[in-house]
């Protein structure tokens, strides 16, 4: 369910990280949780991220939720894709990223779960 | 659709454990435990828009009145003309305070010249019992009955809806007027069959006795499954009674709205001569409201939701009362109180979304209207 080469948070984001590089999108769980995603609203390019703290929205048919920064840096990309098709998040949450971003303190990645951890979060 | 808050636990309906086997998602709701969704939201939506939806409403309430001063006793509490209905039809109406506004809004079913059912919602029962007791006698002796354990209520909504239920029932449903009526077994199970729902499509409402419930309710799915039926929550009920611009108790009129200002005029018999409230709403009609609720749209990629303010030229006019983002017209609507300067069709106003400022429109309701045959 939950691949390994993806790391995780207890916000349920995926991080993908590249060199000092991470890749955002929210968990197979999350999109679950959430039901019809009918908007995905992410940072521009540029913007600040600190560790712990919102950087957009996400909104399903039923409710709204923050989605937080699984680490500091600077938004480096921003899938644009997301404002014509929010249900890929449903449809392939960990093939669907929201943000590229260059990590500003690669010490936030040890605090990230990996797959099994994750998995046994979600039961 | 908020979780209420309370602390005694949440009661279940007979389906309760038909739900959870069919994996649904449970939310408190109006003090039940009741199925949010079990596909999903969208999935359930366009399947009673274009196929049919099974839903569980058994935690709406059934107070009953009887009686050589039933009708009298109806007609004094509801604003709505029940001498109008003959035995097997049933009504849309308010149940109002003095000031004209909502201690509940009810379906008023005449059984017999002297018995009444009201259906009333989950949350108002013991409210709406407690001030029906109260006021009923007020013009006479009469019996009145909280019956709401004696029933469950499963709804079978959509164009499918009508082939579905006859495959199981003598009752001929073909002739049954929309807001109608009739007792009759249904899968073998001693029912009353209603023409009505709550979702803007055709469909019927089935009253069983709680302990055939389950015997029903599987029977039904087993019927509709080859013509599309899916089972549909709270959720899907939500998104599309709000399309069909349904107003909802608690979101969309209290004990603050009045019956005109929610704009259903078309619920007041305004030739009755009495009924709680009646002066207040008289004056309204002639006078005219201050505020009134009305439908828009959302311009901006935003979805307004009940209680976000309203603006209009930089200052807080209105409130949101019911909003999301429908799934077969695929875009962000809503139903608001506005000043009545503001509720012409193409009136432009803004909603603060979380400190956000969107733009909507007013629009024409109901926002969908199905197609007739």
């Amino acid at each position: 369910m939950y691949p390994s080469h993806l790391k995780y948070t207890k916000d349920h984001e995926w991080v993908s990280v590249d060199g000092d590089h991470g890749t955002v999108g929210i968990t197979h769980f999350a999109q679950q949780q959430l039901g019809d995603v009918v908007y995905v609203e992410l940072p521009e390019i540029g913007t600040v991220l600190t560790v712990g703290q919102p950087f957009g929205t996400i909104e399903s048919v039923k409710a709204v939720s923050e989605l937080f920064a699984p680490m500091s840096g600077t938004v480096v990309d921003v899938n644009t894709a997301l404002k014509d098709r929010p249900d890929s998040v449903n449809s392939a949450p960990h093939d669907t990223w929201m943000i590229k971003v260059k990590l500003g303190d690669p010490g936030d990645l040890s605090a990230l779960l990996g797959a099994p951890e994750y998995e046994t979060l979600t039961h | 659709m908020s979780d209420t808050a309370s602390i005694a636990p949440l009661k279940k309906t007979p389906l309760h454990a038909a739900h959870v086997g069919l994996g649904a998602r449970m939310v408190g709701y109006g003090g039940w435990d009741m199925p949010v969704e079990y596909s999903g939201i969208t999935a359930e939506h366009l399947a009673v828009r274009s196929a049919a939806g099974l839903f569980d409403v058994s935690h709406m309430g059934q107070i009953e009145l009887a009686g050589p001063n039933a009708l009298a006793a109806v007609q004094h509490i509801v604003t709505n003309d029940a001498a109008k209905l003959k035995d097997g039809q049933a009504q849309y109406s308010a149940l109002t305070t003095p000031e004209g506004t909502f201690v509940d809004d009810v379906l008023v079913y005449r059984f017999a010249e002297r018995h009444y059912l009201l259906v009333v919602n989950a949350s108002n029962i013991d409210k709406d019992y407690a001030w029906i007791a109260k006021h009923a006698p007020e013009v006479g002796e009469v019996a009145i009955v909280n019956s709401s354990a004696r029933y469950a209520l499963i709804a079978v909504q959509g164009p499918k809806a009508i082939g579905i239920v006859q495959k199981l029932t003598a009752v001929d449903l073909a002739s049954m007027k929309y807001y109608w009526f009739a007792h009759g077994e249904v899968a073998g199970v001693r029912a009353t069959v209603s023409r009505t729902g709550y979702t803007g499509e055709d469909g019927f409402e089935i009253f069983v006795p709680p302990q055939f419930a389950t015997q029903l309710w599987n029977a039904l799915l087993a019927a509709g499954t080859p013509d599309g039926l899916v089972p549909a929550g709270l959720g899907a009920r939500d998104t599309l009674r709000l399309e069909a611009t349904m107003r909802l108790y608690g979101n969309d009129m209290d004990e603050h709205s009045t019956v005109m200002e929610c704009d259903l005029g078309w619920i007041v018999g305004w030739n009755k001569t009495e009924f709680i409230g009646r002066d207040v709403l008289v004056r309204q009609k002639a006078e005219g409201v201050a505020r009134k609720i009305v439908g828009f749209e959302v311009l901006d990629r935003a979805i307004a939701r009940h209680g976000h303010a309203v603006h209009h030229e930089g200052a807080a006019v209105g409130v949101v009362t019911s909003g999301t983002h429908t799934p077969f017209l695929k875009k962000a609507i809503g139903m608001a109180y506005v000043p009545t300067a503001l509720t012409a069709p193409g009136t432009e106003f803004t909603i603060d979304i979380r400190g956000r400022m969107a733009r909507a429109i007013v629009v024409p309701m109901p926002f969908y209207k199905r197609p007739r045959s």
